[in-house]
């Protein structure tokens, strides 16, 4: 491997979707920067999630968020000239009681307000989009439907948007482990790994699950947990929909890949926060049975793979971006409790913006880590797996 | 055409296709798995991994001691969902 670069206007610590992109985006604008990855790319949440692209959310930030980056999505295998594995089949939210239908018609209102194509369906219709769905087994009283949700490969997506910034002349380097920083008062100058030290005055805390372990090394106290979070694949079978579906009520959300392999997850009770990786049997069990339940022809389809990931959760499980008072340069781009692939394009473009430009995104301004100071902190609910 | 050495048979990945993924700078077998999906069929990598091995050893001159299989993950054979639904007890169901 090459020797390390000495020096970088922008250090971003974690080599997953966020790190990558926004490493593409800063390279792009002739800003010289260094990525360091502990492992390979895509190790962490990103080569380990679920995949979708959902713009249904309950807070306005997240929906715009999600509006923008899908429009990002559309076109980047363009932008970035490799292929992403972009799909856009829709979400199927299942609305199981009336207290859901309220919330989802109050979330339909806002989306729609915001510019974005999402309709309340019926039971009947559910079974158009999906027709293998049991919507009496799933109880479900209807859904809401948005057609240019979606997914995208997360393995091929980190690939294309690292491969893009290497061209444009960044430095990605694998199996470097961060150490810890040198500071001179309040502001950051070095950033020391195993693989020796590069001056900066810009790092960038991409860390996903490790974000905490890092701006402590840093001096600065992040409120995220990693949580356990269990996934697994069957095998390919002939295609058979398109659409993610997905319920808040029992977590569940699964979705048949371009392959042909059914892929979902389910939270499993009493999981606490910590770096626990095993899969367990609870988990296989709990979701073979509701899987069942949604969709019963699924029961003669083979599971052959399970694995773990972690969410990185923030107490609203929002994500936390820009700047934190105390340490001038150290920027957060973490703690998207799930949604940290989907959300990507559109994040990395901000924080593209604010270390080039100066400009600060009013979505931006609304999700650093200064809003947990305050007493109300806006929630936000639409959250599964 | 493409080279006719299958390496891994449940996901269709040539000797070819492993070469190249090698040269785009993915030099560990977890790595080839992420990038070609090598060994994620039915099998789980039973027969591809130690060949896809030998072909990182001869590209890069590593050791088979230093090249690292991927976590094994359960489970070690495929199961039917409907052999695992169980009822609100958590009781196996009889007759999947």
């Amino acid at each position: 491997m090459a020797e390390l670069e000495k020096k970088a206007d922008v250090v971003i610590i974690g080599g997953g979707i966020n790190g990558c992109s926004l490493a593409y985006q800063l390279a792009q604008r002739e800003i010289k920067v260094i990525v360091c990855e502990r492992s390979y790319l895509g190790a962490g949440a990103t080569g380990r999630c679920g995949a979708g692209i959902r713009q249904q959310w309950s807070t306005k930030e997240n929906t715009q968020l999600a509006i923008q980056s899908v429009k990002i999505f559309e076109q980047l295998e363009q932008e970035l000239g490799c292929n992403i594995g972009l799909r856009q089949g829709g979400y199927l939210i299942a609305i199981h009681t009336e207290h859901e239908m309220s919330q989802a018609k109050k979330n339909l209102l806002m989306q729609k307000s915001l510019g974005l194509d999402v309709s309340l369906l019926s039971p009947e219709e559910m079974k158009e989009i999906v027709p293998l769905l049991d919507t009496k087994g799933m109880k479900a009283i209807g859904a809401t439907f948005c057609p240019t949700d979606g997914h995208a490969d997360p393995f091929k997506t980190t690939h294309a948007y690292a491969q893009a910034a290497l061209r444009y002349g960044a430095h990605i380097y694998k199996f470097t482990d961060v150490l810890g920083f040198h500071k001179e008062k309040n502001i950051l100058t070095q950033v020391l790994t195993n693989k020796g030290t590069i001056a900066t005055s810009i790092v960038v805390n991409a860390a996903g699950a490790w974000s905490p372990c890092l701006a402590d090394l840093a001096g600065i106290q992040l409120p995220n947990k990693p949580y356990r979070k269990e996934i697994l694949v069957t095998e390919r079978i002939q295609p058979l929909f398109q659409a993610m579906v997905i319920s808040f009520k029992d977590g569940i959300y699964f979705s048949q890949q371009d392959e042909g392999q059914i892929l979902g997850g389910i939270p499993i009770s009493h999981e606490k926060a910590g770096y626990a990786t095993v899969p367990t049997y609870d988990f296989l069990q709990h979701m073979s049975t509701t899987l069942a339940r949604y969709a019963p022809a699924l029961q003669f389809v083979n599971i052959i793979r399970q694995w773990t990931g972690y969410y990185d959760v923030t107490p609203d499980a929002r994500p936390i971006l820009g700047e934190v008072t105390g340490l001038k340069g150290f920027l957060q781009c973490n703690g998207f409790s799930g949604h940290g692939f989907m959300l990507s394009p559109m994040v990395t473009k901000m924080l593209a913006d604010y270390i080039v430009d100066g400009k600060v995104h009013p979505i931006l301004k609304k999700l650093t880590i200064e809003r947990f100071k305050g007493k109300h902190l806006h929630k936000e609910v639409a959250v599964v797996g | 055409m493409k080279n006719t050495i299958l390496i891994c048979r449940c996901e269709d990945i040539t000797q070819e296709d492993i070469e190249q993924a090698i040269d785009e700078g993915y030099t560990t077998l977890e790595e080839l798995k992420c990038r070609l999906r090598l060994g994620m069929g039915p099998c789980q990598g039973r027969s591809c991994l130690s060949l896809a091995r030998r072909i990182l050893c001869q590209k890069t001159g590593k050791k088979p001691s230093e090249i690292d299989f991927p976590s094994t993950r359960p489970p070690l054979i495929p199961v039917k969902i409907g052999t695992l639904v169980c009822d609100m007890h958590g009781r196996i169901r009889k007759k999947g």
